[in-house]
């Protein structure tokens, strides 16, 4: 049983009781842990045309067989639930400590199900479990919330998962926040909990795990953290610039996507650029558990100390909305992790709110005095505090991209996949990550089998970026491998050192398994048809697999990748014949048989 | 001629950002790269006008080198 507790708290809000069941070890391996695991639980348990706010659907807090072990990044956890932005299974991943705590509190997963009469917040220590009052911190923000209910245990040492305002107010793109700064940002996983009357999750673990072979185990995560050391981008360019340093490569790609993804090049990137940030907003760097690489930045602007921006949330609020006001970017993220909104989705629907207003769609009169000009520095902070607020048309906005596109009879203004926003990279020039997002199972998100690796930085080899030719394949692996990371509960950037063999060596030791690459990357393919059944069955179909109309038929503008277009119908029918799917995308019989499901 | 060389990271430390370099004709990256005493080994992305390029690429005139170390993030 090493690597799983072997325990689910399963926690029935609308009666309050709460009951331990015994995780059964082989189905767990079989889904490996954290967001696959939990995917099955979501698929046996939840119709998938459960109304994603009603009682019935079911929210997650799942951690992986070698989260809270000792192998370095073993701290991160998923939630899993149906979104209520895209209508897809939804599963967000978040670093931290608290995937840790939950392990040493003795459990490996936590289910909510129904709802909350009143708003209250489940507290572990070990094991004592008990659904407690949130009245006093209902409304409060996410760092007030995590320090009063601290405060409230009286345990220093416990870690809290809350959300904030914008999930209390069903925001469709709101998060869950651990220890303030750590997001389980994407989809709308807070408005799940904020629909439940769930606060918090508040937890204290003072278990260890021990692995099933500890001499193994040592010698497979010293080779593991050597190669972390040896691999530049973990060891010099993480820690140094953060995931930020990536605004330049991507802009001098010419992907970069600027104002709506009208534009993809800017000459202005440099000023919140990865490096500008650390020359001139950067306090120290911040690491998850048992992470050497130490990613996160604390920064201080006007006083304020607080964690972030990562890359992909400068890119929403700066070039995506035209402001190139470092000091402005970090005031919204940080009014983000307060209210719990997600950033990439908060920066891109105020850049598409932006478009709509350009194009005179969004009047004066719905802007309370604040206007939302491309390039406002105001507008970015303000209608940040708005959509988190939920004030005027903040509300609206607080509903995504494509809702509020559509409002205005514009949906294709959205730059959105199934409804999430696209992250930071232009898919007209890299073509395999175009394909990659397009057929995202959670809709537009990037970290679901990172193209951008080989095709823009040449990890672990180069491949042509413009070129269709074999990404159907690379999509396929990267797809699979990153959902047994996912799984595993180790951080994606690992990746960048470490290979699907080193993966599959640290589950051996840690869960006591003999498996090889190709069975580990097999779970990851089960998992990712698993995955697909689900919004299959909840009426995503395969013609959700697009890009916006704009990616494939506008050639971009200017700058480096100028003339270039997504060739997306080109690769979709290469991608499903990949994935052994039929020709409409659908998993065959003989598909899922052969992958147990 | 010059090329435009652009240095990103940790190659900004003791150099510059943006500089144009006077080259000879037939030069290539590597030679550049030389002339900036930048180690080789220590380079993980580059880029002649945002489109992947290798050390042996002749430059022309107004090219735009960019010079990355080797980065990731996402
Ligand atoms: S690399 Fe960054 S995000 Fe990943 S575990 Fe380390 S600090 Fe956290």
């Amino acid at each position: 049983m090493a690597g799983y507790c072997g325990k689910i708290l399963r926690v029935n809000l609308t009666d309050g009781q709460i009951k331990q069941e015994t995780l059964d070890i082989s189905l767990a391996k079989k889904f490996v842990g954290g967001r696959g695991l939990a995917t099955y639980f979501i698929t046996q348990e939840v119709p998938a045309d459960t109304d994603a706010l009603g009682e019935g659907n079911k929210l997650i807090f799942s951690a992986g067989p070698l989260t809270g072990s000792k192998v370095p990044t073993g701290g991160r956890y998923m939630v899993v639930t149906k979104s209520p932005l895209s209508g897809t299974i939804a599963s967000s991943n978040s670093g931290g400590f608290f995937g840790a705590e939950l392990k040493h509190a003795g459990y490996d997963m936590i289910i909510f199900e129904g709802k909350s009469e009143k708003p209250c917040y489940l507290y572990i220590n070990d094991d004592v479990v008990e659904l407690k009052c949130a009245g006093k911190v209902w409304g409060k923000m996410v760092s007030e919330t995590t320090d009063a209910l601290i405060a409230e245990v009286g345990e220093d040492k416990a870690r809290v998962a809350a959300i904030g305002p914008a999930g209390e107010k069903l925001s469709l793109i709101a998060s869950i926040m651990n220890e303030k700064y750590r997001a389980a940002g994407r989809s709308g996983v807070g408005a799940v909990m904020g629909s439940k009357n769930l606060k918090a999750v508040v937890v204290r673990g003072t278990g260890k795990l021990a692995a099933a072979d500890e001499e193994k185990a040592k010698e497979v995560i010293k080779g593991v953290m050597e190669k972390i050391r040896q691999c530049d981008v973990t060891a010099k360019g993480l820690p140094a610039y953060g995931t930020a340093v990536l605004v330049n490569v991507i802009n001098e790609t010419g992907i970069y996507p600027t104002k709506n993804f009208m534009e993809a090049y800017t000459s202005r990137a440099d000023e919140t650029s990865g490096e500008t940030l650390a020359d001139k907003y950067l306090v120290k760097n911040t690491a998850c558990y048992r992470c050497p690489i130490a990613c996160g930045r604390l920064c201080k602007v006007d006083g304020v100390e607080a964690e972030g921006p990562e890359y992909e949330t400068i890119w929403a609020y700066s070039a995506d909305c035209g402001v190139y006001d470092l000091p402005a970017v970090i005031k919204a993220n940080n009014l983000c992790n307060e209210y719990g909104l997600d950033t990439i989705s908060a920066g891109a629907t105020i850049a598409c709110a932006m478009e709509l207003y350009e194009k005179g769609l969004i009047k004066d009169e719905e802007l309370d005095g604040v206007p939302l000009e491309f390039g406002s520095s105001e507008a970015i902070v303000e209608w940040t505090r708005k959509m988190g607020a939920g004030e005027g048309l903040g509300a609206k906005m607080a509903m995504g991209s494509y809702r509020l596109a559509e409002s205005y009879g514009r949906a294709e203004l959205s730059m959105s996949v199934k409804k999430l926003e696209l992250p930071a990279y232009d898919p007209r020039g890299v073509q395999g990550y175009g394909l990659q997002v397009a057929t995202t199972n959670r809709g537009g998100c990037h970290v679901r089998g990172y193209l951008i690796s080989p095709e823009i930085l040449g990890l672990p080899e180069s491949i042509a970026r413009t070129s269709i030719e074999g990404k159907a394949g690379w999509v396929k692996v990267f797809q699979d491998l990153t959902a047994v990371i996912d799984s595993l509960g180790m951080c994606l950037f690992t990746s960048f050192a470490i290979g699907a063999d080193d993966y599959t060596d640290l589950f051996n030791a840690v869960v006591g398994e003999e498996w090889t690459g190709a069975e580990l990357l097999k779970a990851g393919e089960r998992i990712w048809n698993m995955e697909r059944m689900f919004n299959l069955a909840a009426g995503i179909e395969p013609c959700e697999d697009k890009l916006p109309k704009r990616l494939v038929d506008e050639p971009i503008p200017a700058g480096p990748s100028k003339g270039q277009v997504h060739r997306l119908a080109e690769l979709l029918p290469q991608y499903y014949k990949e994935r052994g799917w039929s020709e409409e995308g659908k998993p065959c019989a003989e598909k899922l048989a052969a992958l147990g499901i | 001629m010059t090329v435009e060389v652009r240095l990103f990271a940790s190659f900004r430390n003791g150099r510059f950002k943006m500089k144009d370099v006077e080259t000879e004709a037939g030069y290539s990256v590597g030679d550049v790269l030389g002339k900036l005493e930048i180690p080789v080994a220590e380079v993980g992305i580059l880029m002649v006008n945002g489109e992947s390029a290798a050390f042996e690429r002749t430059l022309a005139a107004g090219d735009v080198l960019a010079v990355f170390p080797a980065v990731g993030g996402g």
